[in-house]
């Protein structure tokens, strides 16, 4: 309890002062009276909780990243540890569409970069090694750092280093990484990005399947689809006119073979994340109703029979859904330019029995009535 | 090309071969007190090319100690001169590619065997400023262009032969296209005004904007997030250096 001092001036202060402190005193009272101290362990919503890295750390391991679409399987632990996290930076030029390659700056290796899945109050220990034949120094942003920079700060790197820093999970959610290196919108523009997911303790409900999508935006000297190698279009950049927004890198990458996939009656889960740099991002599964949505990549599944969640660039969210009727899906930024002609599209493809009532046609055909009107 | 003909002409009075004479001028580093406030470089001479491996080859077959594995070996990381065969051996092909996997320690004390010196900061940047035909093309957007894209296009490419001169408005060649270079330390009253806005903490953040005198110049931005990450002893495979005097 926060007491208060009478200042020391005027008799008429003094008296207020000490009307103050009886109010204080009542106040804190009653609390206690109504079964809640002032300084109680719950955390509701409506406090602000300031954190305390304070959880007993028990063995450690090493983490094991995913490769998008795919995440690591939950966390079973009932307990925080230490998390050594291994991210390389490698520079290659990559597939950006159907003959069109770009040269790609990557967390290990793949756009968006490796996904990486924690426990709420773990130690982590991030490792990031900058492969020896590459260009440029490269740092780490982790949105789920509490510390100035998120460890950009602490983790420049020259090409054939390494950088380590430490860093307690507090807050869970899931939460987007980037490489922070100026200039930090070439860095982003040309792939350095990815996600963490810190797991509540609780963990999340089961689901039978999770999937890792990310959207970002391609700055290119050239046209859309136009061939060959394309260079970072700086100008496009600040005028924030993409020429590419994709979800996972590349035009294509979710689709056809790539789609994801699961069966009617499977509960699904989207980690769906939005790099930018610039563009907000308008999700959508065309067909499909979000159970469930995280909104912002917060821990509570707030919202619910969402059709399109806001991400902001930089952020991201959580949905949830069960999938019903089998077929394919498309998953679109509903800015529905950038799906149209600028590659922000990907499929859910849904096999499996079709179930009754839910979906059906029922005619197709010319209306009498209609061509009597005309 | 008028450039080539200056430069055949700069080159047929030099001090040493190989060396172009720069003269006085200003330039607008990256970070300044203000906008507008330029920076006076006074005249002296460059390396026209990078060091190349067969140049550094005949200063450790003269200088023992800066062998790989030689006395001077804690003045360097590990990684210096990795990739040569040999302590004496770079490897024949490779003789004329820019010598990289250097500390600016074993730079100092290559231009110092040479009677010269590492560029300042300011001195390099300077003849980094310019294109093919102006001395000063650090505003010009397509010059820009020119080097975000020649950096990214280093990535992953083999070190290119080096006597594939194009050069820039002074004479000098391939500032940008084949590999970063050393700068000297700065100086302790150069540090003191600048190490803040240059340091790997202000270059690891959105906030890197602030205070430069061109947002926009990508490029200065690449050279200098790449220098914060330096200390002396630093090697890396796509770093080399030339000397001035």
């Amino acid at each position: 309890m926060s007491s208060i001092h009478a200042p020391h001036t005027t008799p008429g202060r003094v008296f207020l002062g000490t009307i103050l402190a009886a109010a204080a005193l009542l106040a804190a009272t009653s609390m206690t009276a109504c079964g809640r101290s002032a300084d109680a362990a719950e955390v509701s919503h409506t406090q602000i909780p300031v954190r305390v890295a304070n959880d007993k750390i028990i063995g450690q391991e090493m983490a094991t990243l995913g490769s998008p679409p795919n995440v690591p399987a939950p966390i079973t632990r009932d307990y925080a540890t230490k998390v050594i996290v291994n991210l390389d930076v490698v520079e290659k030029t990559m597939r950006l569409a159907d003959s069109v390659e770009y040269t790609m700056w990557t967390f290990g290796g793949s756009v968006p970069g490796s996904f990486i899945r924690v426990r709420e109050g773990d130690l982590v220990e991030l490792h990031l090694h900058n492969a020896a034949g590459n260009t440029m120094p490269h740092n780490i942003d982790l949105h789920a750092v509490t510390g100035p920079g998120g460890g950009a700060k602490m983790t420049l790197t020259l090409p054939g280093h390494e950088s380590v820093f430490t860093f307690t999970a507090l807050n869970p959610g899931l939460f987007i990484y980037h490489c922070a290196t100026a200039p930090v919108p070439m860095h982003m523009s040309n792939g350095m990005y990815g996600m963490i997911l810190v797991e509540p303790k609780g963990g999340l409900p089961k689901v039978d399947h999770e999937y890792y999508v990310m959207q970002s935006e391609f700055y290119t000297t050239g046209k859309f689809g136009e061939h060959g190698l394309q260079s970072f279009d700086m100008e496009k950049g600040i005028d924030e006119k993409p020429t590419y927004v994709v979800f996972n890198g590349s035009v294509g990458a979710l689709t056809g073979d790539h789609a994801l996939k699961a069966t009617a009656g499977q509960r699904v889960r989207i980690f769906v994340g939005n790099a930018g740099p610039n563009l907000t991002s308008s999700f959508h599964v065309i067909g499909e109703i979000f159970d469930n949505v995280y909104p912002e990549g917060g821990s509570v599944a707030s919202e619910h029979n969402v059709q399109t969640t806001l991400i902001p660039s930089g952020g991201a969210a959580i949905v949830e859904f069960g999938v019903e009727q089998p077929g394919d899906y498309t998953m679109v930024d509903h800015s529905i330019f950038r799906a149209f002609n600028q590659g922000a599209l990907g499929t859910l493809s849904v096999t499996g029995q079709a179930p009754n009532r839910v979906y059906a046609g029922v005619k197709s055909g010319v209306t009498d009535a209609l061509v009597g009107k005309e | 090309m008028f450039s080539a003909l200056v430069a055949a002409a700069v080159l047929a009075t030099l001090p040493h071969a190989g060396r172009v004479a720069i003269p006085a001028g200003t330039y607008l580093p990256l970070y300044a007190a203000s906008a507008t406030s330029r920076v006076h470089v006074a005249a002296f001479h460059m390396d026209q090319q990078p060091v190349t491996r067969g140049q550094f080859l005949r200063f450790v077959q003269a200088r023992a100690e800066w062998r790989r594995g030689g006395a001077a070996r804690a003045l360097s990381e590990t990684g210096y001169l990795s990739d040569w065969k040999a302590p004496l051996d770079p490897g024949a092909a490779t003789l004329d590619e820019p010598v990289t996997d250097v500390s600016r320690n074993a730079a100092v004390a290559y231009c110092a065997w040479r009677g010269s010196r590492l560029p300042t900061a300011d001195e390099w940047e300077y003849v980094a400023a310019a294109s093919q035909t102006s001395r000063d093309a650090a505003r010009d957007p397509a010059f820009s262009a020119h080097l975000i894209a020649v950096y990214s296009a280093r990535a992953g490419r083999k070190l290119t032969d080096i006597r594939r001169a194009r050069p820039n408005a002074f004479g000098v060649s391939h500032m940008h296209d084949l590999v970063w270079e050393w700068t000297a330390s700065p100086s302790a009253a150069h540090a003191m005004h600048h190490a803040a806005m240059t340091s790997a903490e202000h270059m690891a953040c959105a906030a890197a904007s602030d205070g430069a005198t061109d947002p926009a110049n990508y490029a200065a931005f690449l050279r200098y997030a790449f220098r914060s990450g330096l200390s002396d002893g630093s090697t890396v495979h796509t770093l080399g250096f030339r000397c001035v005097s």
